[in-house]
């Protein structure tokens, strides 16, 4: 029987089951991900500013994200603020706020390296050819800055879908549960079951992971030739 | 400096004021709900739903184990089962509500319970000490004891027969600890992983091996040649429903059904239901239900 395990991948529903679960894995990190691009920038932005309370904000809230353990914040959202206020967030509300906090506050520090990266002429230039400030960002700066972010922010992105595993922690059932469901539903039957299990998962997350990739070397390879 | 000084002030005032706002209102939530149920409200802001709320809203919460066979599983067409669900399934007849299930990791469960997230925790929660003093237990619908694997061909029947043999254990379990106490002349081999301490006793590397009776059971259902000779040992461990804190009326209802059930031995027909094909006739389904919430110790 147990030359049969990979048979229970098409039990059932476990295989719609586990597609299911890639779903919420992807609905979660991908959501997570376009909002703290955006956000991730202009934190990268203010980062920059030359001001010390707002350096100080910046690097508290950059520091606080990135010291805390991701599984610890998703505790704190989930649980505690249902304690501290009595408000019900969903776990897959709370899930999408840690990821944007997350990333927000690594997109922005990746911003911040990109930004004081470019020469400090491109700034003078601009400055000579009287472009305003935001002109300056929006022309000369960002685009720059995009360039060398693209490999970074795919990076990140990545990461952020891998990390999503950590959310059935607050009950939300994504792939990697699912997969967990299955092998211990089965472990009495097909004992081997969890290797052709796993390796679904893996292909699973090498798919979703892999496609992104490609775009970024798409991109990278678009932007240079111009 | 003095700047800095200035910058770091501004800031503690920002997170203090930030904290104040959020516990004022967080106060006004929980007095508006204090004031629309009437309902007895622990030091959490958060309240769990009374039984009438329950049976108001159509939707019992409860939270199991999805991963978990026996107790709380999924099966391939993605229904719950187990024998904690089949007794959820029953909670949310009797109380005439649909079932909703939230999967737990025995991590999360005291704070699922603790926050209201769920009505109520039925993850083959073990009752401690510890525990009782952050949830509030129902009685008790099910006991775990020690129990003890061994080959089919040198079975080890009664604890004594262990004396001066070599008994395989997994470190950290209760198992470790009771023979440690209990019996010093048996010679213990430890390990740090389940799957080592069993491949030990596959290999012949101890004379037997000890941990929770529920599981060396499951074990030997599937391992051809071993048997589990002893299948109570040790002092009894009883596992509860739970509810938060101070939700009386829903754990009065959950006594009083447990009592109710106890009458027409349906945690015996669950264990059939659900336990019995995978121990078969290895253990007896006296040896873990309880019925009615009471424990023969």
């Amino acid at each position: 029987m147990q030359d049969l395990a990979i048979s229970i991948i098409f039990k059932g529903n476990n295989l719609l089951r586990l597609l299911d679960g890639l779903w919420i894995t992807l609905r979660i990190s991908l959501l997570s991900a376009a909002l703290s691009i955006p956000l991730g920038i202009l934190f990268g932005m203010f980062l920059t500013l030359k001001n010390p309370i707002s350096k100080f904000i910046g690097r508290l809230y950059l520091d606080f994200i990135r010291i805390m353990p991701q599984l610890v914040l998703l505790f704190i959202v989930f649980f505690g603020i249902t304690r501290a206020t009595g408000l019900d967030l969903s776990a897959e509300l709370s899930a999408i706020i840690v990821f944007v906090l997350w990333g927000t506050s690594e997109m922005g520090d990746l911003v911040r390296g990109a930004l004081i990266s470019i020469p400090k002429h491109q700034y003078e230039s601009s400055e000579a050819l009287a472009l305003t400030k935001l002109q300056t960002y929006w022309y000369i700066i960002i685009p720059q800055t995009l360039r060398r972010l693209i490999p970074l922010t795919i990076n990140l992105v990545t990461r952020m879908i891998k990390t999503t595993s950590l959310v059935v922690l607050i009950g939300i059932v994504e792939m990697l549960k699912v997969g967990q469901q299955i092998i211990d539903a089965n472990r009495f039957d097909y004992p081997s079951g969890a290797l052709w299990i796993y390796g679904v998962v893996f292909f699973m997350y090498f798919f979703s992971c892999w496609p992104i990739s490609c775009f970024a070397k798409w991109l990278e390879k678009r932007w240079s030739d111009k | 400096m003095k700047r800095r000084i200035l910058a770091l002030l501004t800031a503690i005032t920002c997170v203090f004021g930030l904290a104040a706002c959020s516990n004022t209102s967080g106060d006004n939530a929980a007095k508006s709900t204090k004031e629309e149920t009437n309902e007895t409200k622990d030091s959490n802001g958060a309240n769990a739903r009374t039984l009438d709320e329950i049976k108001d809203s159509g939707v019992v919460k409860i939270g199991v184990f999805s991963d978990k066979a026996p107790f709380g599983y999924v099966d391939e067409k993605g229904d719950y089962q187990g024998y904690d669900v089949y007794f959820a399934e029953r909670i949310a007849k009797d109380l005439g509500v649909k079932v909703e299930y939230t999967s737990l990791d025995p991590a999360s469960r005291v704070e699922y319970a603790q926050t209201g997230k769920v009505d109520i925790v039925l993850a083959n929660f073990t009752v401690t000490d510890e525990r009782a003093e952050q949830v509030d237990f129902a009685l008790p619908y099910m006991k775990v004891a020690l129990g003890v694997v061994s080959p089919e061909n040198a079975l080890i029947k009664d604890v004594d027969e262990l004396k001066d043999k070599t008994l395989i254990v997994a470190k950290g379990t209760t198992a470790e600890t009771y023979f440690e106490a209990n019996y010093p002349d048996v010679e213990l081999q430890k390990y740090d992983a389940y799957a080592d301490a069993y491949n030990a006793l596959l290999d012949g590397r101890g004379d037997a091996f000890s941990t929770d009776n529920t599981e060396v059971l499951a074990w030997a259902m599937s391992n051809k040649g071993f048997k589990v000779g002893i299948t109570s040992l040790g002092s009894i461990d009883t596992i509860a429903p739970a509810v938060q804190k101070g939700n009386d009326t829903l754990l009065n209802w959950l006594n009083d059904e447990i009592k109710t059930l106890g009458k027409e031995e349906f945690f015996h027909a669950d264990y059939e239901e659900t336990l019995a094909p995978v121990y078969g006739d290895a253990a007896s389904a006296d040896e873990i239900v309880v019925e009615g919430g009471e424990v023969e110790k």
